[in-house]
């Protein structure tokens, strides 16, 4: 049975990048974005999925006016459609106003299943998908590892990693599964996927196409407000101890214990 | 709404987790500056004796929401559960473990009350009566400063942040708060048993890693025996866990776990942006590294250029001396 399936994605610094500041801001010039890595590995689920089922991926990203380059990322692996969320209104949000803002989003868009990271590796707030699962009244499974689909096609059983420890959960469809990284190998795009991406349908929305309150969302609904953004203090320099490694090894238990004070 | 800050426990088989212990103490100096009480909160199925043990805390009542419906962790009934003590304590701040399930549940339970939640936090204090946050972002390479706008807000703080309360005062009255659970549609139906390093990543004192220079699965022995001794977890470089070496529960970074111990040992990693991007604000970091030029050495306080596997075992045994 074919599945609508929805993955939502969000545009990030690459996890390489050197974060700079200036006046409390993010340089983003010279910063190369990309899809965010757990979002990947929900996109790369989705479109397995559909490759053996039938059915179609419809990206769903919500950023800046800037972030259509981003999108076609996702097109170009094999995506069906996106949607481009942007809107000046509805920037300098926090989890709970973004979650209402694709919670609005995703009412006009049939899914079956919605596939997400487990969280956004520039703000690891790690909330948004579950807080839309919650809005939308759709059943959640956290960090998914593996999927599985139950034979009649209306369940599924996932396995889940917690804290270091894996549960076996099942689920409803449709259902919200936000993906951990080890949830399979992401594909690149090829040459053909890449031109192929150019001719794909990207769907503008912004804030009076949702319908959402203005109150409710961007800087006027976030209820946690960013006053600062500071670069993590220097760690003082350290000392390489001399030696071979035997009186290296020894030296350093009696500085742990000494200096350090830490054992 | 109270002035009061609700704390919300978190359990497992053998008791309430540490961190638990250590919402208490931090719910204490903004319950101070707030001008309210603390209480606690419980939620599960069988957890009187957490309850009780909560109660000794110094918090001031302890919520319990007890329900053979929440024996399995399933989210919706959690988020039910939770929204019910909630709804019953009437809190300024709820402050959970920043820990899976803590994130978890929380994030939920957020979107159903409407409230703020502020995860990951690293430091909260109240300042001209507003709640002001700090929270590490782009995985540690900057820090958040942010505030709550308004009361009630939840907060999810990070483990090991400041010493943990201890459960020798009298006990708080305990208040059962009662549920209605639905069937729930997405639940835990197993829970896989698995080589799970004896000490939790999250809250262990010291952490020790490899990385591909481990070399291979067997490499990572020398490393769990000076875990044993200094009761340490084991974490790993993405290149070990890739490798196939330590399953990735373990994997420390930008994509992995976040770790802030009081002593973090790395050996054989180089210190790639998103290795240090997990472990970066442990207290102490060593690094064990045959290349003088590894990055790792730029953040770390104790470095030793040498072969782990010469290194390792002879600092156990220093450690083993040491100890006598
Ligand atoms: C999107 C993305 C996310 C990522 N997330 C993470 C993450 O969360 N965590 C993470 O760790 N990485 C992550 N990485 C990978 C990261 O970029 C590095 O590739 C990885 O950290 C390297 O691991 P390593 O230091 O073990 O291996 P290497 O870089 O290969 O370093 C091995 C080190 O071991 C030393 N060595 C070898 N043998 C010995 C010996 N016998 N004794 C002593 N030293 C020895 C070598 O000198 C070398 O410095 C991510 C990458 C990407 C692209």
């Amino acid at each position: 049975m074919p599945f609508n399936i929805v993955v939502l994605l969000k545009r990030v610094p690459d996890t390489e990048s050197k974060i700079t500041l200036r006046e409390g801001a993010v340089v983003t010039e010279g910063l190369n974005f990309v899809l965010d890595p757990y979002g990947e590995y929900g996109l790369e689920k989705a479109l397995q999925l559909v490759e053996q089922h039938g059915g179609k991926v419809t990206a769903v990203l919500f950023g800046s006016a800037d972030a259509k380059e981003t999108i076609r990322k996702a097109l170009a692996v094999g995506a069906d459609e996106a949607v481009h969320i942007s809107d000046p209104a509805l920037e300098g949000g926090d989890a709970a106003a973004t979650a209402k803002v694709l919670a609005a989003a995703l009412k006009k868009i049939p899914f079956d299943m919605i596939w997400a990271g487990k969280q956004a590796v520039d703000e690891d707030n790690a909330q948004v998908a579950l807080r839309v699962a919650e809005l939308l009244d759709l059943p959640h499974v956290n960090s998914v590892i593996e999927f599985n689909l139950e034979a009649d096609g209306k369940a599924a059983r996932c396995v889940r990693e917690v804290d270091g420890e894996r549960d076996v959960m099942t689920t409803t469809l449709p259902a919200i599964f936000t993906a951990q990284q080890g949830l399979g190998e992401l594909r690149y795009p090829s040459l053909k996927g890449i031109m192929g991406a150019k001719k794909k349908p990207i769907t503008d929305w912004d804030a009076a196409a949702l319908g959402v309150a203005a109150a409710t969302v961007g800087a006027a609904g976030a209820k946690i407000q960013q006053t600062k953004l500071e670069p993590p203090p220097a760690r003082p320099p350290g000392k390489i101890i001399p030696g071979d490694a035997q009186t290296a090894a020894q030296e350093l238990a009696r500085l742990l214990h000494e200096e350090a004070k830490v054992i | 709404m109270s002035n009061n800050i609700l704390i919300i426990a978190e359990g497992r088989a053998e008791g309430l987790k540490k961190v638990s212990y250590e919402l208490v103490n931090m719910a204490q100096t903004l319950a101070a500056a707030l001008g309210g009480a603390v209480e606690g909160a419980v939620v599960g199925s069988n957890v009187g004796a957490w309850a009780e043990t909560l109660a000794k805390t110094g918090v001031t009542k302890v919520y319990v929401a007890d329900d053979k419906g929440l024996e399995h962790f399933a989210p919706e009934s959690y988020t039910t559960a939770l929204a019910a003590v909630i709804n019953a304590a009437q809190p300024a701040i709820v402050l959970f473990g920043a820990t899976g399930w803590g994130k978890e549940v929380s994030a939920r339970v957020a979107a159903r009350l409407d409230w703020g939640l502020a995860t990951d936090c690293t430091a909260a204090q109240i300042e001209n009566g507003a709640l002001v946050l700090t929270r590490p972002v782009y995985a540690g390479k900057a820090i958040a400063h942010v505030q709550a706008k308004s009361f009630p807000v939840m907060v999810s703080m990070r483990p090991n942040l400041v010493p943990p309360a201890e459960a020798d005062k009298s006990a708080a009255p305990l208040q059962t708060v009662a549920v209605t659970l639905a069937a729930p549609r997405a639940q835990v139906v197993e829970a896989m048993v698995k080589e799970k390093s004896k000490v939790d990543l999250g809250e262990a004192n010291v952490v020790i890693s490899g990385g591909r220079g481990v070399k291979g699965p067997e490499g990572f022995a020398p490393l769990n025996e000076l875990a044993d001794t200094l009761n340490a977890a084991i974490g790993a470089s993405r290149a070990a866990v890739d490798a196939g070496w330590i399953d990735y529960s373990h994997q420390i970074g930008q994509t992995g776990k976040t770790v802030a111990p009081k002593l973090y040992i790395a050996a054989g990693i180089s210190g790639a942006i998103q290795h240090l991007a997990g472990m970066s604000s442990s207290k102490v970091i060593v690094a064990i590294n045959k290349d003088p030029d590894a990055p790792i050495f730029k953040i770390a306080d104790y470095g030793i250029v040498a072969d782990l596997f010469d290194v390792i075992p002879a600092l156990n045994a220093a450690l083993k001396a040491q100890a006598n």
